[in-house]
């Protein structure tokens, strides 16, 4: 881990202050699998953290472990210095009620893989939603502000369509501005692209390439190499629940220095 | 033959110099004739016995809006509406007892569905009418206490006896369409911070109903067709109504076929209302919800006078 670390730490950006994502040992098992077998990194405020690998490698469990919509069996997951999902008290463990899980995640958006949109509102409702709802927001305000990172986002035109009539990528567009509008501290992006005609992609990387120059904390599942060595600060290859390589995008992609991130990447690039 | 041919041969709207419009013979389908003829005589016999009968079909007319019969229409869609909001909230309870974590209440909801959907509501119903015999009061401390005999009116035992059961038939439907939703909607909803109430009742039900409300709405018109039954625990709607008026006039089948007549038209009403509130729940699940009977007559008659009709879709 140290090893891998101290090659992260230099990567880019201030290495001072708590990290907004920090992971030691995190295990997790489906059953007799084991999904994820001793995770340790550390992702800094600002940062864009993308992680990659083959399917089935962990990637979106880790990922999904960081909003505690996974449980995590072993090893000790941090959120802004906060831990996720438990309370430590002495050496001793509280679970979390739900409704301060609930708090927690408000500050943590994610993207998904099949942009999950509430199909029974317009885009405008589906981003007015979780303010309202949560926040308490006004109407009028949640409107306002939905308003903007639809424009954002550049879809004001589509504001008053339901999802089933946006294309996958304009989707995928509103499922973001969806979890901005909770202004979160932490953006979680579950192979945002991965559902998308090939045509539609470059609009929402776009749009990701906006909000990480905004300097927005991302950490980002993908396949797209492209976007993880122009716009990523760090990169983490996993293979079968472990951390294989990890360093400067530019530096793993093009000169991976482990045998199975080379084999991995000769197939994808 | 000649209409036919000139039927495809008709529409001449083929641009000049594009490809030459098909102009082919349709095929035969003598079949359709015959089996068209055959139930239309069928159908024809079967009219004609009836009005053959010894039945006095003006009595129909003469007692159709008669103050009693009009009373038990009341009646049975109180009974109708009543039951069904007892059911509606039963059942909802009942599905979300059933999908929740805690075994106790899943197994409670699995028994409760268990015995009301195994044993038929008439049954139920005079067991209800008589339950005095098990209790012989009915005490809620210094709220309320009485006998349960002057307890349970028979709208009372009534209402119990069909909303219990219908609360095991809806919990089902309910389940069902809690399940269908898929499971990416709770966990968006779960990432945007929203608790698991709100998240059921803003994002899980509302998309829930699509799947729910059609089956509902066969349960409601059974519902109406099964209030029938509640004459035997005393309590008088439009099926009793016609009986008793069948018997002081001397027309009991008469006042039968009054009966199923009220019967039908009700159903008709409620399958209006339930094809307007499956659409409110389809919204945003098409591309674009078809129009509904009254907007396509507006939009033809809007083309018929002239304007081009595209503003009558939106």
């Amino acid at each position: 881990m140290s090893a891998d670390m101290t090659k992260n730490a230099t990567a880019a950006g201030s290495g001072s202050g708590t990290p907004m994502v920090k992971a030691e040992g995190v295990h997790k098992s489906f059953g007799p699998v084991e999904v994820l077998k001793g995770i340790d990194l550390e992702v800094r405020p600002s940062e864009v953290f993308c992680l990659i690998g083959p399917s089935g490698s962990g990637k979106s469990t880790f990922l999904r472990c960081i909003n505690h919509l996974e449980k995590v069996n072993a090893g000790r997951l941090y959120v802004d210095g906060e831990l996720v999902g438990y309370r430590q008290r002495g050496d001793k463990l509280y679970e979390l009620k739900d409704s301060e899980v609930a708090l927690k995640r408000r500050d943590i958006g994610m993207v998904f893989q099949r942009f999950n949109l509430f199909p029974h509102m317009t885009a405008l409702e589906n981003v007015m939603e979780a303010p309202i709802q949560v926040k308490g927001v006004s109407k009028a305000k949640a409107r306002e502000r939905a308003t903007q990172l639809l424009e954002r986002v550049g879809l004001a035109d589509k504001a008053g369509n339901y999802p089933s009539q946006l294309s996958g990528g304009q989707q995928q567009r509103v499922a973001i501005a969806r979890a901005l509008a909770m202004d979160p501290k932490l953006m979680l992006f579950d192979e945002p692209t991965s559902a998308l005609d090939p045509e539609l992609v470059g609009d929402v990387l776009d749009v990701m390439r906006d909000l990480a120059e905004s300097g927005m904390t991302m950490i980002v599942v993908t396949h797209e190499m492209g976007f993880a060595r122009e716009v990523g600060d760090s990169l983490v290859f996993m293979d079968e629940g472990v951390v294989v390589e990890s360093g400067n995008p530019r530096d793993v992609l093009t000169n991976p220095q482990q045998e199975r991130t080379q084999s991995f990447l000769s197939k994808v690039l | 033959m000649t209409v036919d041919i000139d039927k495809t041969a008709g529409p001449q709207d083929t641009p000049p110099g594009g490809p030459e419009a098909i102009k082919a013979i349709p095929v035969r389908h003598y079949g359709r004739y015959v089996s068209a003829v055959i139930a239309i005589a069928i159908f024809v016999s079967i009219i004609y016995a009836f009005a053959q009968g010894k039945i006095n079909w003006g009595a129909v007319p003469d007692y159709f809006l008669d103050d009693r019969i009009l009373k038990g229409v009341g009646q049975t869609m109180l009974l109708t509406v009543l039951s069904m909001v007892i059911g509606i909230a039963g059942g909802i309870l009942l599905a979300v007892m059933r999908l929740s974590r805690n075994p106790v209440t899943s197994s409670i909801a699995w028994f409760y569905i268990w015995f009301f959907r195994g044993t038929p509501v008439l049954v139920q119903l005079v067991v209800w009418f008589n339950l005095g015999l098990v209790f012989e009061y009915i005490n809620l401390g210094p709220i309320y206490k009485d006998y349960w005999s002057s307890f349970m009116t028979p709208l009372l035992t009534a209402l119990l006896g069909l909303g219990l059961n219908e609360a095991a038939y809806m919990a089902e439907i309910c389940r069902a369409g809690l399940l269908s939703v898929d499971e990416g909607q709770t966990e968006a909803s779960h990432a945007l911070g929203m608790s698991h109430s709100k998240t059921l009742r803003r994002i899980v039900i509302p998309q829930a109903m699509r799947v729910i409300v059609p089956p509902t709405g066969n349960e409601v018109i059974n519902m109406l067709k099964t209030t029938s039954l509640v004459s035997v625990v005393q309590f008088a709607e439009l099926f009793r109504y016609a009986q008793d008026i069948g018997q002081s006039s001397g027309a009991p089948v008469e006042m039968y076929f009054l009966a199923a007549a009220w019967y039908l038209v009700l159903t008709s009403v409620l399958s209006v209302g339930q094809y307007y509130i499956e659409r409110y729940y389809a919204r945003g699940s098409s591309r674009s919800l078809p129009n509904t009977p009254l907007q396509k007559i507006r939009a033809n008659m809007l083309s018929l006078s002239n304007r081009s009709g595209g503003g009558a879709n939106a």
